[in-house]
C-alpha cells in the first residue's frame, strides 16, 4: 500500500477502524478533534457507530458499556478531558473489559492551553483514577508509529482485558506526515465474559467491578497485579540510540525523543556523542534498558515538555548509578534542538 | 396440583440485600416478571446503579452491567449501540438518577435511546444513610438536612418525570407508586408498557416508582406506606405524563 499524507489525528482514526475498532463515543476537545470527526465520518461506512457522548465522562462510560458486549471499542481526548475520564477508567480496569483511550496532551494545569505538553505522565502512568491499577501507555514519535502502535494497542487490551491508552502530544495530533498502513490481522480473542444475552444457554454475565467483601477484593487486586506482572514482563516496548558511547545519555519519549535526536547530531558535531532511550510503553517503564551503564556515560538527562514527571521513573531505574538531569519546558513550549545540546554540554562542563 | 403462584424466572435464588419493609423488592420482582413475561430473559441486559440497588446485577436473572454513581444510562448507551436488538434497561435510585447522574439521564433521553429506565424515588439517599437526595420533600429530615428540608436553602424538590417528559427523545413516561395492591398492579402495567415502547423502537422510556425507606424515615413499613401516600403522592402527582400515540 503506497504511503498517504495524513494528519496524525485522522491516522489515529483510520488506524482504529482497520484495527477493527466499530465504536467511538468522544466529546470534542482541542487538539484532538479530528479524531472523532474522523470516525463521525468514517465509521458508518463500516457498519460501526460514533456517539457524541454529552461530557467525557458519559464518553468513557458508554465505552465501559461497550466494552462489556465484547466490542472493540476506543475514546479520544485531550488532558482536561482525560482527567473527567479517569473515573471510568478506574471501573474499566476493576471490571476488566479491553479498550483504547486517546490522550492528545495539551499544557495543564485546569484548561492551560491548547498548545502540546507531556504534562499528563503521571496521571497516564500511575492509574489516575481511584484504585491500585495500571494500563499500558504506548508513546509514539511520530505518526507512522502512531499508526502501528493503534493495532498493537487493541491487540494487547484484548489479550490482557484492560484498557490501553495511546499518549500522544498535540504535535503527534495536528502535524502531517506521511504514512503507510500495513495489512495486519486484528487478534482473535475470545469473549465469553460478554453481555450477549444469555441466550437462555448460559448463566448471567455479570460486568462489574464492586467487591464488597474486602478478602474477595484483595484477591482481585491480587490478580490484577498478576496481570499487570505479566504485562511488565511482554509488553514493554523500547528503542535505545547510541548508548553505549554515550557521554550523556538522554532519556525522552514521543515528540520530544525527535527534538532530542537532532540535539544528538548538533553535539556529534562537536565531538560529544549523546544517547537515548526512548520508551515507546511509558508504563511498563522500560527498566531493563537501564540496567547496562556503560562506562562513559558521564549522566542522564531526561528531557519532557513538562516540569519533570518521567524523571521519577529514570531516577528508579537507573538506581543512583549516574546522576539524572533534567530539562524541560512547559505550558505549551517545545524546547528546541539547541537548548537540549546546550544544557548537554553544560553537563559535562562544555558549555 | 396446579401451580397458582410461583418465583418469577426473571430474579436467581439470591437473597435480597433490602431492609424490612423497602419497596426495592416489590419493584425487582415487577421488572423480572415483566422481563419473563414479554420473554426477554434470554436477550436483556440490564444495568444496576449505586445505592441500595447497587447488587440488583446479582438478583436480575440476565446479562448485567454495574455502573458508577450516576453513569447507568451512558453505560446502557455504550450497550444499546452495540446490541440495537437487544432489550437494555437501567434501574436506578434518585440519588443516582437524579443527582449524580442528571446529565447522564438528560441526554440518554435527548438521543431517544432505546432503552427502559426503572427510577426508583424514595426520597432519600438509602445506602449512604439517610442523606438530603433531590427528590427530598420540603420540611423533610434528613441527616444532611436536620432541620428538614429548607427550599431556600437547597431548592424545591426536582421532578424528574415532568422534566423528561418535556424531551422529544423521551417517548414513555409515568409515574406509579408501589404502596398498595392496586398501586402495584398498575407500577406493572407501566413498567411492561415501558419495555413494549422499547421492543417496538419507538425512543426513550421511563417509568419512575415512588418507593419507600422505612431505616432512614425511621418509619415502621406500614408507617411509611402511609407517609408515601400522605406526602409523596401529593408532590409527585402519579399518572402518564408522556405515551406514544396509538396507531390508528
Amino acid at each position: 500500500m503506497a504511503k498517504v499524507l495524513m494528519k496524525g489525528n485522522e491516522a489515529i482514526g483510520a488506524a482504529a477502524i482497520k484495527a477493527g475498532c466499530k465504536y467511538f463515543f468522544g466529546y470534542p476537545i482541542t487538539p484532538q478533534n479530528e479524531v472523532p470527526e474522523y470516525m463521525a465520518r468514517e465509521l458508518p461506512k463500516v457498519g460501526g457507530v460514533f456517539v457524541q457522548a454529552e461530557s467525557e465522562v458519559a464518553a468513557i462510560n458508554m465505552v465501559y458499556g461497550a466494552a462489556g458486549c465484547g466490542a472493540r471499542v476506543m475514546t479520544s481526548s485531550s488532558s482536561p478531558g482525560i482527567a473527567l475520564k479517569q473515573e471510568g477508567i478506574s471501573y474499566i480496569a476493576g471490571a476488566e473489559l479491553p479498550c483504547v483511550i486517546v490522550n492528545i496532551m495539551r499544557g495543564g494545569p485546569g484548561l492551560g492551553s491548547i498548545q502540546p505538553a507531556q504534562s499528563d505522565y503521571y496521571q497516564s502512568t500511575r492509574g489516575g483514577g481511584n484504585g491500585d491499577y495500571y494500563h499500558p501507555v504506548y508513546a509514539p514519535a511520530s505518526i507512522q508509529e502512531t499508526v502501528d502502535l493503534m493495532q498493537e494497542a487493541f491487540d494487547v487490551a484484548d489479550k490482557y482485558r484492560t484498557p490501553v491508552m495511546v499518549l500522544g502530544d498535540g504535535m503527534i495530533g495536528q502535524m502531517m506526515e506521511p504514512v503507510e498502513f500495513f495489512e495486519r490481522e486484528p487478534l482473535k480473542v475470545e469473549k465469553p465474559w460478554a453481555t450477549n444475552g444469555t441466550k437462555g444457554k448460559r448463566k448471567p454475565n455479570i460486568i462489574n467491578s464492586l467487591f464488597i467483601d474486602p478478602q474477595v477484593l484483595e484477591e482481585h487486586n491480587h490478580h490484577l497485579e498478576e496481570k499487570f506482572a505479566l504485562m511488565k514482563k511482554n509488553e514493554v516496548r523500547v528503542e535505545t540510540f547510541n548508548t553505549e558511547e554515550a557521554e550523556v545519555v538522554c532519556v525522552a519519549y514521543g515528540t520530544t525523543a525527535r527534538i532530542v535526536k537532532n540535539a544528538i547530531e548538533i553535539c556529534k558535531k562537536d565531538g560529544i556523542e549523546v544517547g537515548l532511550i526512548r520508551p515507546i510503553t511509558l508504563w511498563p517503564f522500560p527498566e531493563a534498558a537501564f540496567e547496562e551503564v556503560s562506562e562513559k556515560t558521564k549522566a542522564y538527562l531526561t528531557v519532557e515538555m513538562s516540569l519533570g514527571q518521567m524523571i521519577d521513573d529514570v531516577k528508579i531505574s537507573v538506581e543512583g548509578k549516574r546522576p539524572v538531569e533534567f530539562y524541560g519546558r512547559c505550558g505549551g513550549m517545545i524546547p528546541t534542538p539547541k537548548g537540549v545540546a546546550e544544557k548537554i554540554k553544560s553537563i559535562l562542563g562544555r558549555a | 396440583m396446579d401451580v397458582v403462584f410461583q418465583k418469577t424466572k426473571g430474579l436467581t435464588d439470591k437473597p435480597f440485600s433490602y431492609c424490612p419493609g423497602c419497596t426495592h423488592g416489590i419493584i425487582h420482582r415487577l421488572v423480572a416478571e415483566c422481563l419473563e413475561e414479554l420473554n426477554l430473559l434470554d436477550e436483556v441486559i440490564g444495568v444496576a446503579p449505586v445505592g441500595c440497588s447497587v447488587f440488583a446485577y446479582d438478583f436480575f436473572n440476565c446479562d448485567m452491567h454495574e455502573a458508577a454513581h450516576g453513569r447507568a444510562p451512558a453505560v446502557a448507551t455504550g450497550i444499546k449501540r452495540v446490541h440495537p436488538d437487544h432489550p437494555v434497561f437501567t434501574y436506578q435510585g434518585d440519588g443516582d438518577l437524579a443527582s449524580i447522574g442528571t446529565a447522564e439521564i438528560v441526554h440518554v433521553a435527548h438521543r431517544g435511546e432505546k432503552i427502559t429506565t426503572i427510577f426508583v424515588n424514595n426520597a432519600i439517599y438509602g445506602m449512604t444513610g439517610g442523606q438530603m437526595a433531590p427528590t427530598t420533600l420540603v420540611g423533610q429530615k434528613a441527616t444532611t438536612a436536620p432541620y428538614g428540608r429548607d427550599a431556600a436553602l437547597c431548592g424545591n424538590p426536582i421532578r424528574m418525570s415532568e422534566m423528561l417528559a418535556t424531551i422529544d427523545g423521551a417517548v414513555f413516561v409515568e409515574r406509579v407508586a408501589v404502596n398498595t395492591p392496586a398501586n402495584i398492579r398498575k407500577a406493572k402495567k407501566a413498567i411492561k408498557k415501558a419495555f413494549e415502547v422499547q421492543l417496538q423502537g419507538l425512543g426513550f422510556g421511563i417509568v419512575e416508582v415512588l418507593s419507600t425507606c422505612p431505616t432512614n424515615w425511621g418509619l415502621t413499613p406500614v408507617e411509611s406506606l402511609n407517609w408515601l401516600e400522605k406526602n409523596m403522592i401529593p408532590y409527585y402527582p402519579l399518572g402518564n405524563f408522556k405515551s406514544p400515540k396509538e396507531e390508528v
